[in-house]
């Protein structure tokens, strides 16, 4: 009774600051604008299947892919038995889920193997930071803080997993008989070490259930959120073409009242800004990207212009979103205005301009983020608001108005190159 | 026989004699003003005419897309462009557009349809694999024998709209074989020009992207690049000559392989 009543007190605890997290970020997602109709539901299940559950674009680098597919799918299975916990510790049970029979059996083995798989991993994935240089996790948006929050993640990790197979230890050694299919990986431990580990039981089960809900409250803090957001990050992926950029509604109006004079101005739709500035400007799905990015870097570990030593790193852009709604959010709730924006403060026109909108970056992205559609919101931000193009870019624009074409050559002779 | 005048229709004489083609070739700002790219439009050009297909161009009517002007953030320039386009293609009722420019194709395609310009619009690639399937564009020559050919993936083709396999197709029926490079296909790497960067100079960085890719392809040890991209072709052609490398490798636009295959 005192355990059910200490784990009601941490589980309520739990959520209780989770829902506050959840409040924050809600209402720094107001402040965002609309995207795209989230259209197509069987399309996007299937998307769902085949980049998230099946992690087909984290296999696009194989050997470090398959680690991390094993660790997702390990936690899919573990998440199982972690429901089954809080289950148990809410209304006194042991096991409440093993009716399932063979199922349950077939999860609890499997969860008992990959606790060990992903300890592994954990470790080679906390020592590939540490040790190895990899290029893609430098760059000035990697802070030391970056590192840290990485390498913490991974503790957790690898601690949960710790945890949990202290808990299958104790609970073979005090049931001996019949479990040994159920939990290879502990049964071996135990007939290994030859101890009565029965004590493990406990501070096993309490140890892992309490992680859990730190590490889950750590989450929304740290670039690890995509734990929780990545799977419905790609479920409400943009699905059109990499290089199908939206057209601008408000501009198609402005468009259409300049070759037809004749059209009703209707004065009632004020459009606020033509581009993207600050954060208020930029779409519920970008703020969602910023949230839901790992860090991993392979969007900057393809980018052309990044390899060729400029300044932008498409990583840097969606670090710097959420970085700057944690400083802009809470004080444009209020109203008020700090005299910075994204724009210049944080990402710099030298970075927009650099980029090629190849989509290097959006077909790596293990969870669909677009760079360059953002990187072109904030270059209409520049060049409509501002006219703040480099030069050339000028004259380019300017040949288009006049002979439409991009380079200066008369409407005339569009037909030039039949005569040889 | 690059100087004979090309017999190449167009649409307003078409509509005139009251005739509708079946195609409408989009020529696009490089085939008709880019030196270089002059030749791959008179190149399919030749092709169209080759295969007797009912076509026309746009001529004086035609107008750039929009296309880098609306990836420099120019949204406002690249609508006007876009409706003007939009309503030239309505007046002449016109169904089916075969593009060269792997950009006015993503244009005309992904983002004209929702400011009114529904059309099939078609890459050239994919037309050209087409017709040598269908055994309409019989290849029995090959002027390249005992060359080695490569292929760049434009990105607005590949990455963007997931054509891979028509443009190694075409190459492949007159080489036989296409060697890959090392980033190749969704892997590719950009030649450095799209997003409106062929207009401006590059940032400032360590090397050009164009130098980056063309030293990739130097490496492959092949006689040929193909590509399918005006900007490609401006940007490979531009780094293979700093690379001193013209008297050993060459870039081909796809359809003039299949132009110089059919002695066009």
């Amino acid at each position: 009774m005192t355990k059910q009543i200490l784990f009601i007190i941490s589980l309520a605890i739990s959520l209780g600051v989770f829902a506050w997290s959840v409040k924050r970020l809600w209402a720094f997602f107001k402040l965002t604008k609309s995207s795209y109709p989230i259209k197509n539901i069987g399309a996007r299940i299937s998307h769902t299947m085949d980049v998230a559950f099946g992690q087909t674009k984290i296999f696009r680098k194989p050997v470090i892919g398959l680690m991390h597919a094993l660790v997702f799918w390990g936690f899919l299975v573990i998440t199982l038995g972690s429901i089954e916990i809080v289950i148990d510790g809410v209304f006194g049970l042991e096991r409440s889920f093993a009716f399932t029979g063979w199922f349950y059996d077939f999860v609890m083995a499997s969860g008992d193997v990959f606790a060990l798989l992903i300890i592994v991993f954990i470790k080679a994935f906390s020592l590939r930071r540490s040790i190895l240089r990899i290029k893609r996790f430098t760059g000035v948006e990697m802070s030391s803080k970056s590192y840290w929050d990485a390498q913490i993640a991974l503790s957790f990790i690898g601690l949960l997993m710790l945890s949990l197979l202290a808990f299958n230890v104790g609970y073979i050694s005090n049931h001996p008989i019949g479990y040994e299919g159920v939990y290879p990986v502990s049964a071996a431990i135990v007939n290994l070490v030859n101890l009565d580990l029965g004590w493990l039981q406990e501070p096993g089960w309490w140890i892992h259930i309490l992680l859990i809900f730190v590490f889950a409250n750590y989450l929304p803090y740290s670039k690890h959120f995509h734990v929780f957001l990545s799977v419905p990050n790609v479920f409400l992926a943009n699905l059109e073409p990499l290089t199908k950029y939206p057209n601008l509604e408000s501009i198609t109006k402005e468009v259409k009242l300049m070759l037809d004079p004749e059209a009703a101005y209707d004065e009632s739709e004020e459009v606020a800004r033509f581009g993207v500035k600050d954060v208020e400007d930029v779409s519920w799905k970008n703020y969602m990207d910023s949230l839901a990015c790992t860090q991993c870097g392979r969007c900057t570990d393809v980018c052309p212009a990044n390899i060729t030593g400029k300044l932008l790193s498409p990583r840097k852009i969606f670090v710097d979103l959420r970085k700057r709604m944690d400083e802009k959010g809470p004080i444009a709730i209020k109203g008020e205005d700090d005299g910075k924006s994204l724009l210049r403060d944080y990402i710099t026109e030298e970075e927009l301009w650099a980029c090629t909108t190849c989509n290097a970056c959006a077909q790596e992205c293990p969870i669909d983020i677009s760079h360059p559609n953002l990187i072109m919101d904030m270059r209409r931000y520049l060049v409509m608001e501002e006219a703040a193009a480099p030069a050339e870019l000028n004259t380019m624009f300017t040949n288009i108005e006049n002979n439409g074409a991009p380079w200066q050559f008369s409407p005339e002779d569009r037909l030039k190159w039949t005569e040889g | 026989m690059t100087d004979k005048k090309l017999h190449v229709p167009v649409m307003a004489d078409l509509a005139a004699k009251g005739e509708k083609p079946e195609y409408l070739y989009w020529v696009g700002c490089a085939g008709a003003f880019d030196d270089r790219y002059q030749k791959v439009a008179r190149a399919f050009a030749k092709i169209l005419n080759h295969l007797e297909l009912s076509y026309a161009v746009l001529g004086k009517e035609e107008s750039c897309t929009g296309d880098a002007a609306k990836r420099a953030g120019n949204e406002m320039l690249f609508q006007m462009q876009a409706m003007q386009n939009i309503e030239v293609l309505n007046a002449y009722e016109v169904d089916k557009i075969i593009c060269t420019c792997p950009h006015c194709y993503n244009t005309l395609k992904n983002e004209y349809p929702e400011l009114g310009g529904n059309y099939n619009v078609i890459n050239y690639t994919e037309f050209l694999d087409e017709m040598i399937q269908d055994g309409k564009l019989k290849l029995e020559n090959n002027p390249f024998k005992g060359e080695s050919i490569t292929y760049h993936d434009p990105c607005y083709l590949g990455r963007g709209n997931k054509i891979y396999d028509a443009p190694r197709n075409v190459v492949k029926a007159v080489f036989g074989d296409v060697k890959e490079l090392k980033r190749s296909r969704s892997f590719g790497l950009c030649c450095g020009a799209g997003g409106a960067q062929m207009f401006k100079e590059a940032e400032k960085g360590n090397k050009e992207v164009n130098i980056e890719r063309t030293e990739e392809i130097i490496e492959r040890k092949v006689d040929k690049v193909a590509s399918a991209c005006p900007f490609c072709m401006t940007m490979l052609t531009d780094g293979i000559k700093l690379k001193n490398k013209e008297s050993e490798l060459q870039n081909l636009d796809v359809a003039e392989i299949i132009e110089k295959a059919l002695e066009l």
